[in-house]
């Protein structure tokens, strides 16, 4: 018996200073492992799902294949860890991912009192809700009463109270661990109402026993800057994730495709140069080589290639680009210079 | 050869080689290194904490919740609970389905049991199949088969099944009437007490007169008439002169659900189901054991006394049998317990899933919300354990 807590007491501290450890150099750590470790979604079409071969596909999930590609020039190194909304958070300060990629909104008390920074932002979303066309219902001002089916651990959860609070209705929440589990219980007619972020809305439907029973409601009662998510006090590592994100929206923006960056190579634009490295050191000062952002767009395309791809008009989500859209179109995307 | 030595005088025990001193210098050192491991634990951990950034301390039980919960026995809502509150709605949650599911599963467990050794074929098998299916089918899946296979076929709200007297189901849970306390009150109460007090003080009487003169009386019948009548009666006198103390609110159908009355939801129903018919099994193995364990030769004795099958099970087995069963009995209890919070798995708000789920991934404070969690589980299987322990010794063979 004291022998089983002398080692209890060895491997707690054991684990509590590894962990304090690797909180210093991920880029190090993840260099030395040879593979990048992603938290994703346990499946969220679009955003993160193993397809029929095992293989992850999505936006979120590209933005880990784009950081593998600028670091190890194959964004096939990455291992993919599923996780639910209730133990993403967890997963990452204890340094079991190296990156939280899982439609994650950035908050202030996730920024400040969880221990996470937020380089990007990859999707900006909003929350919606999803009823059944029978039940004739056409806002969710007319919700007042219903049972609404909701995941745990999420500011789903909380902004759903707000609503109900603001607009004086009554609900019954049951909210469930994984949104699995949330969903099946929605569409097994436990809840009037399912409510998540409006792409999760889309990619949930799909799943439905009848997808065309269902129906989005207009009203959006919430911002939801979704991105990735990474531990606070590395800052290398977090300028090596928001600077994935930016190549793939500058690349965007300055036409460089997955199919034309070695011809870009030679381009006269100063921009395009400095981007993909012909001009400047940006690469190495930031920990990867000069030619980063061309492993990146090469291996996984620019941003508005891997959104048409995922969640586009190329996937069966069908999402229009609308605040996705660049800033040169009318949208929120806005690449920083590389400069 | 050696002789000579040992029988000069024992030579004087250095302090050093003293094995009572040394064994307590050990435990003192033993000790000491692991308080002292304990304490860098929890300094290195906080510091880690601190040096990431994430907030310690438990000033969060303080803050605001801003969720809501779907079953709270007290109050709370988003706007004023407190995540403090929200952990005292879990606690009472995993409370009441442990409280009402030992009650239950310790009924039917008994039943299983004796059945399983009833003289019946046909009933001794059915409670074997009972016992080898429901005990060997891991509990989480029995759980996910109550709530998505048989509750989950439910109808929807506005095709509620009418079971009468206020009672509906729907695949919303189970919904009754909710009893509105008139001014009478009082009356129905004091006839209630009355009742247990005369029944109280009958059944003492009834045992004396025994003792006395072997007479037996028909305790039962009158426990019943005392408890349930009197109070019947005067309900029902009281609502014939138009004073009617209790009052029903019917659930009516809104637009999503049906609104008044009391809700049962699916989620505890298929949880307590799910824990009373498995724990049941292992119960009923107890009991058969337990049973078992007393000699054939009581049951014999009791039987040339003239004592009824029923009569030799009640006043002769069970009271020598009690004594095998209550220790296996309690850690059954203990189990069913802890098995509450597979709640998580469909969605029951017990502390596990409320606390461990929702406030732990708000607040991200990961160890501060285990360490209570894990200390809430001791604390009740401890107390559960030390009041069948105070049981145990009470029926326990007194040595004379």
């Amino acid at each position: 018996m004291k022998k089983a807590l002398v080692s209890i007491a060895f491997g707690l501290t054991a684990s509590l200073l590894a962990t304090g450890a690797s909180a210093q150099a991920t880029l190090n750590s993840v260099k030395q492992k040879g593979f990048l470790t992603c938290g994703s979604n346990t499946g969220l079409a679009g955003f993160g799902q193993p397809d029929a071969q095992g293989n992850w596909t999505g936006l979120d999930v590209d933005l880990c294949r784009a950081i593998a590609a600028a670091i190890f020039d194959d964004p096939t190194k990455v291992r993919y860890i599923p996780l639910a909304a209730k133990d993403r958070f967890t997963a990452l300060q204890s340094g079991e991912v190296d990156v939280l990629s899982r439609n994650s909104t950035a908050t202030m008390s996730r920024d400040t009192q969880l221990g996470l920074d937020f380089p990007a932002i990859n999707y900006f979303d909003g929350q919606g809700f999803m009823v059944r066309k029978k039940l004739g219902v056409s806002s969710a001002k007319e919700m007042n009463g219903a049972s609404i089916c909701t995941q745990q651990g999420t500011t789903t959860e909380l902004n759903l109270a707000d609503y109900f609070r603001a607009n004086n209705m009554k609900y019954e929440v049951v909210a469930f661990a994984t949104s699995d589990e949330t969903f099946k219980a929605y569409d097994a007619g436990r809840c009037d109402a399912f409510t998540t972020d409006a792409s999760g809305l889309y990619a949930e439907r799909l799943r439905a026993s009848a997808p065309d029973d269902h129906i989005v409601l207009p009203e959006i009662i919430s911002k939801e800057p979704l991105g990735p998510a990474v531990r606070h006090g590395d800052n290398n590592w977090g300028d090596i994730v928001r600077w994935t994100h930016m190549a793939m929206l500058n690349a965007e923006e300055l036409g460089v495709t997955k199919a034309n960056v070695d011809q870009m190579k030679t381009s006269d634009n100063p921009e395009i140069k400095r981007l993909l490295g012909t001009e400047g050191k940006f690469g190495e000062a930031v920990g990867l080589t000069n030619d980063w952002a061309v492993r990146i767009i090469k291996h996984v395309g620019n941003y508005g290639e891997s959104f048409e791809k995922n969640v586009g008009e190329g996937s069966r989500l069908k999402i229009k680009r609308g605040q996705n859209a660049l800033w040169t179109k009318g949208g929120l995307q806005y690449g920083i210079p590389v400069r | 050869m050696q002789t000579a030595v040992s029988q000069t005088s024992p030579p004087k025990k250095s302090f050093l080689y003293d094995p009572k001193v040394r064994g307590a210098f050990y435990q003192v050192v033993l000790v000491a290194a692991i308080i002292f491991l304990f304490y860098i634990a929890a300094t290195n951990a906080i510091d880690n904490l601190q040096r990431a950034k994430i907030a310690s301390g438990f000033g969060f039980l303080n803050n605001t919740a801003g969720f809501d919960i779907s079953q709270t026995l007290i109050r709370f809502s988003a706007a004023g609970g407190t995540y403090g509150d929200a952990f005292i709605v879990g606690l009472l949650n995993t409370l009441v389905v442990s409280a009402i599911g030992i009650f239950f599963t310790t009924f039917l467990g008994f039943l299983i049991g004796i059945a399983r050794l009833s003289k019946n074929w046909m009933v001794a098998k059915v409670a074997m199949v009972y016992v080898e299916t429901l005990r060997n089918i891991p509990l989480l899946v029995q759980l996910l088969f109550w709530y998505i296979a048989v509750l989950g076929a439910l109808p929807q709200p506005r095709n509620s099944l009418e079971m009468g007297a206020g009672f509906y189901l729907n695949a919303r849970g189970l919904f009754m009437a909710r009893p509105l306390w008139g001014t009478n009150i009082g009356l129905l109460v004091a006839a209630l007490v009355i009742g247990l007090v005369g029944t109280f003080i009958y059944r003492r009487w009834a045992k004396q007169q025994q003792e006395q003169t072997g007479r037996q009386y028909p305790v039962g019948k009158v426990t019943l008439a005392l408890v349930l009548g009197l109070p019947i009666l005067t309900w029902i006198i009281l609502a014939l002169i138009g004073a009617n103390p209790i009052t029903f609110e019917l659930p009516r159908k809104g637009t999503f659900n049906l609104t008044g009355g009391m809700q049962v939801l699916p989620e505890f129903v298929a949880l307590l189901l799910g824990l009373v018919t498995y724990t049941a099994a292992f119960i009923a193995e107890v009991v058969r054991a337990g049973i078992l364990a007393v000699s054939k030769g009581q049951t014999e004795a009791a039987g040339s006394l003239g004592l009824t099958p029923g009569q030799t099970l009640r006043l002769v087995v069970i009271p020598q049998a009690m004594r095998v069963i209550i220790p296996p009995l309690t850690s059954q209890y203990l189990n069913l317990t802890k098995n509450s919070s597979l709640a998580v798995a469909i969605g029951y708000p017990d502390l596990v899933q409320v606390f461990m789920g929702t406030v732990l991934n708000q607040t991200g404070q990961a160890i501060e919300v285990v360490v209570i969690t894990m200390g809430v589980y001791l604390t009740i299987s401890l107390l559960t354990s030390f009041i069948m322990n105070v049981y145990n010794r009470r029926v326990a063979i007194v040595e004379r």
